[in-house]
């Protein structure tokens, strides 16, 4: 079981919240003049990487607000969630190759 | 004045009355069920840091809490945190009245005042044995070091999404779920108190 802090909530655990996929894929500028392969890649194509990845989540039992999770796909450990109005934070152990 | 009508509501448990006073438990680890039927519930939305907001708090009488967890209470009215720019005024004044109230000092200012009275319903579980009940199923710390009377948190009781507010040292539990999971989660607090009815296993 995850226990995932919520920016207004606090740490709370996993049952409480709904998954949201990946963050920050922002909607297409121009969606008119995009192609079908543009536009599958903008619905359905997500990243998967080996490491930290900043993915969605919504406290739907508590405060019923998203926020992002950076969570380290490898260890499962969650490693900051901040607001939707908030930059990605950097990390000193993101990147790299496992 | 208008004719008094008949108060023809039934409430979500009113089927469950007799169930829940046969539940009773007494002595050292007692407990006991309780239905509120019909409580006043407000729900608020508005900027936290908005004139409609100072407006609100005036006409309460109180403040507009601003951490989770966090109540207030004014005479009537209690108002519990529901998210950072959501509160729920629980009261025991008339639906009506309190909507109308609240409208008016929101004024024009975006947000909105919504009377949801019949959404939810109101469970009381009170005994010395009411924190052992409710930690059967929820995964909220209830220990006293981090909840404590004047505490009102969105969570789950079994499987039931509720808003948990305690409102004494007893302690006493007031749970709010919706009305349409209270039958479910009355019975599973049924349920779960029939154990101390019994002498303690050790």
């Amino acid at each position: 079981m995850l226990l995932i802090s919520c920016p207004w909530c606090g740490p709370r655990d996993e049952t409480e919240y709904h998954y949201g996929g990946q963050a920050h894929v922002p909607y297409p500028e121009t969606p008119a003049h995009l192609t079908d392969e543009q536009w599958a890649e903008y619905v359905f194509y997500r990243d998967n990487p080996k490491g930290p990845f900043a993915e969605r989540w919504m406290h739907s039992t508590g405060c019923r607000r998203w926020f992002n999770v950076l969570r380290d796909t490898v260890t499962n450990e969650l490693l900051a969630s901040y607001r939707l109005d908030e930059p990605r934070p950097e990390l000193p152990q993101a990147g790299g190759n496992r | 004045m208008a004719e008094p009508t008949i108060d023809a509501r039934v409430s979500p448990l009113a089927h469950l009355e007799e169930r829940m006073r046969a539940a009773t438990v007494t002595g050292a680890r007692g407990v006991t069920l309780t239905e509120w039927p019909f409580v006043t519930m407000v729900n608020l939305r508005v900027a936290p840091a908005s004139e409609a907001a100072d407006r609100i708090e005036k006409s309460l009488g109180a403040p507009l809490p601003r951490e989770c967890g966090h109540t207030t209470t004014s005479g009537p009215h209690t108002i519990a945190w529901l998210g950072p720019d959501e509160w729920l005024v629980l009261s025991q004044a008339d639906a009506t009245a309190v909507a109308t109230e609240l409208r008016e000092a929101l004024g024009g200012a975006p947000g909105s005042v919504v009377d949801v009275s019949a959404n939810r319903t109101t469970l009381e579980l009170s005994g010395p044995a009411a924190r052992q009940v409710l930690e059967k199923g929820c995964p909220l710390d209830l220990h006293p070091r981090s909840f404590a009377p004047g505490k009102a948190v969105s969570t789950t009781v079994g499987p039931v999404a509720v808003l948990l507010w305690q409102a004494d040292d007893t302690p006493t539990y007031r749970l709010f779920p919706r009305s349409s999971f209270a039958d479910y989660l009355a019975r599973w607090l049924i349920d779960a108190m029939s154990e101390y009815r019994g002498p303690e296993v050790p």
